[in-house]
């Protein structure tokens, strides 16, 4: 109720702020964990119903989902990352790697390649309902892992698989641009390969390609894109409005799971509104912000609320992530579609973006350093992760970099996002406090400079 | 006259110093820690407490480091092992840029400024291989006692190669060798330079500097640190003390508390 209680409603009532439509303050705050939450749980049901009518499904990646396409063709789409993660998240992924790993896979396989094999091995038996058999599956060369991964479906199933090859960046600042020759080559290479995903989708499912339906679809995935842009922009707020590895991830799974659709252009357009009033009202997400972080690589999923706490106990909060650019496809660039000219816009979208995403794991160290002054980062938090090569290699190198770069300390620990007998909490602990110490040690100091 | 201690309740052993207001050491313990952390804890801090013949109410501020040091239940505050052997190793060597800590199941190393705070630091992940553990295996398989591996080692003529990285190998890996007839002490010089090696790489992450601190237990085994410093082409820094570093780092931020002097870092207060 208005004025009653809760710092944001007084605040409101003391600075006499209206809020759009009449909506309570409270309504507001934490909108978007619940309403993420709900979404994510109605995508998993709507997914274990696919499953249970053998319905098809299309198996896409959250570097380069390609959502736009497989949208206009009304395929639901199973992440097998998200449903991996999950399985850690709701700490049954012992079971699913231990499956795997006694059919033969090895335990330095990517924790998420043997999460989903065993799921297939169960018929999709997932711990948030059922997971449908892939009729398609959409890869890109974001990560040479999923190349390997979807051959798995396509020797159980005889999947069909599409791999878009994406040409990236090929050293560090070389990016090319629209309108430059080497540009509209790579533009021209994607669009070809796009054109035969499209002809694919329509042999499969026997539907016909529909340009304004494309249309429809980009238009939402550009409110979804124009959100999380601002999104992330606004934690350069101090305190910081949202946490980027647990609020965050939250958010990633949505705009993965619903791009493309009016609930993700919606969600993220009310998220936007949800943070820029926590901004205007200095609302964090920490009753005391004392340091702020950025974290690089993926998750510890397996003690995903207890690894944040060893960092939120000193007053530490993640202000960015790299998560959140590369796991969201290149989304952070904030690109958006010319509607104009859809399948022309499409090809130079993706190779932006998905581009984007590969540089965010490949030539993060510039990022980073920008990030510095903007988002006023106290520290830096490394994590590189056993299972994944591929965001993990490379790590100690930008580090280094980040450091000769910047006074900024940083931190170099190392777990796992899968499997939780490579994760040490007394290890991850000793490592965090020091971290602390020596970051507390640093700013008290900084008045006698 | 103040007096503060410190107690270090590590993998191996537990460790505890008491120092004065002048920064001195006024006394030392040193026990295995075994199965119950509480009492090594304890029994380190009572044993500290007799040697210094002082009362326990005479002291006025402890601090528990090591991975036990939520365990130590009679204590203040809690500081990083991390922390205290950078405070430690500049207050024993007031030059010193770069410190090694050995103990008993990692290793560290650690970048520090001259006020002893941690600039960078580097540790072994989840694996014994180049700490005191793998000493430890050797001397098992080779039947010395560890006080005898380092004096051993320096005997040698031709060390051998020991290339595996797990301390449960590295048992095996000694058999092997000395049933192809190799000399112990070849052995283990080769057991040495293995651990060095990944000891030194740990160094490279933070970076080597001329003035190299080297602390915890494996100190006082000379072998190693003549391994070291041909290794580095540098003289470590390395005194009787630097096995209890850990010790003396937790007893000087001990003592900035009792002091009320400007602490190099800030603590939280003691929780579970």
């Amino acid at each position: 109720m208005p004025g009653e209680s809760g710092r944001a409603a007084e605040a409101v009532n003391r600075e006499g702020a209206m809020v759009s439509d009449g909506q309570q303050v409270d309504e507001i705050i934490g909108r978007g964990t619940r309403d993420g939450g709900r979404l994510f749980r109605e995508w998993f049901d709507g997914l274990t119903a696919t499953s249970e009518q053998g319905g098809p499904a299309a198996y896409a990646f959250v570097m380069g989902s390609l959502a736009e396409v497989l949208r206009v063709f009304d395929l639901p789409m199973v992440f097998p990352e998200i449903h991996s993660l999950q399985t850690a998240v709701r700490r049954v992924s012992h079971e699913y790697l231990s499956q795997a790993e006694d059919y033969g896979y090895s335990p330095d396989v990517c924790g998420y390649v043997k999460a989903d094999f065993a799921l297939q091995l169960r018929q999709g038996e997932h711990p948030m309902g059922r997971i449908p058999k892939p009729t398609l599956a959409v890869i890109t060369n974001a990560c040479n892992t999923y190349i390997k991964w979807a051959e798995i479906w396509e020797r159980m199933y005889g999947t069909p698989v599409f791999t878009l090859d994406v040409p990236g960046t090929r050293a560090a600042g070389t990016q090319t641009w629209p309108g430059q020759p080497d540009f509209e080559n790579d533009r021209r290479y994607v669009a070809a390969q796009l054109e035969e995903l499209i002809a694919l989708c329509e042999r499969l499912t026997g539907k016909q390609f529909d340009i304004d339906r494309l249309r429809e679809v980009m238009g939402h995935t550009n409110e979804l894109i124009r959100g999380w842009r601002r999104v992330l922009e606004l934690n350069q707020s101090a305190p910081a409005v949202f946490n980027a590895v647990t609020d965050g991830t939250v958010y990633l799974g949505v705009a993965n799971a619903f791009r493309g659709t009016p609930e993700g252009g919606r969600y993220f357009s009310e998220l936007v509104e949800e943070m820029e009033l926590k901004s205007s009202l200095g609302i964090g997400t920490l009753a005391e912000e004392q340091h702020r972080l950025v974290f690089v690589g993926v998750p510890c999923y397996p003690i995903f609320r207890r690894f944040n706490e060893l960092f939120s106990e000193w007053g530490g909060v993640f202000v960015g992530s790299t998560y959140t650019w590369f796991a969201s496809g290149g989304a952070n660039l904030g690109f958006e579609y010319d509607l104009a000219r859809p399948l022309e816009s499409l090809a130079e979208g993706v190779l932006i973006s998905v581009r984007h995403a590969m540089d965010s794991m490949f030539f993060q160290d510039q990022a980073l350093v920008q990030m510095v002054d903007a988002f006023k980062v106290d520290g830096v938090v490394f994590h590189p992760i056993k299972s994944c090569r591929t965001t993990s290699t490379g790590q100690a190198d930008t580090r280094r970099a980040f450091m000769q770069a910047t006074e900024v300390p940083s931190l170099f620990i190392e777990s796992d996002m899968m499997d939780k007998r490579v994760v040490s909490e007394a290890q991850l602990k000793n490592r965090i406090d020091a971290f602390f110490e020596g970051l507390n040690a640093r700013k008290l100091q900084q008045p006698q400079e | 006259m103040a007096y503060a201690a410190g107690v270090d309740v590590g993998s191996t052993q537990t460790k505890a110093v008491i120092i004065n207001e002048e920064r001195q050491i006024v006394s030392r313990a040193l026990i295995d820690t075994g199965a119950n952390v509480v009492a090594a804890a304890e029994n380190a801090y009572t044993e500290a407490l007799l040697n210094s013949g002082l009362e326990e109410q005479q002291i006025e501020y402890v601090v528990g480091t090591g991975y036990g040091r939520y365990r130590v239940t009679f204590g203040n505050t809690q500081v990083t092992e991390i922390s205290c052997h950078g405070r430690g190793a500049v207050h024993m060597f007031p030059n010193t840029q770069t410190v090694l800590d050995m103990g008993g199941q990692d290793t560290k190393a650690i970048r520090v400024n001259p006020a002893g705070e941690i600039l960078d630091f580097c540790m072994n992940d989840k694996c014994a291989a180049g700490t005191g553990r793998f000493l430890g295996a050797a001397a098992a398989a080779l039947e010395i006692p560890l006080g005898e591996l380092g004096a051993t080692a320096l005997r040698a003529q031709k060390p051998v190669r020991i290339s595996t990285t797990c301390t449960v190998f590295a048992e095996s890996e000694v058999l092997s060798w000395l049933g192809k007839g190799k000399a112990i002490e070849d052995i283990l010089l080769g057991v040495h330079q293995s651990i060095a090696s990944r000891s030194i790489g740990l160094l490279r992450r933070v970076g080597i500097e001329q003035q190299l601190t080297f602390t915890g237990g494996v100190t006082r085994n000379l072998g190693m640190v003549h391994v070291l410093n041909e290794s580095l082409g540098l003289q470590v820094n390395v005194s009787e003390d630097s096995h209890f570093m850990g010790a003396i780092g937790a007893a000087l931020f001990a003592l900035d508390f009792v002091l009320g002097s400007r602490v190099a870092v800030r603590v939280r207060e003691s929780v579970a």
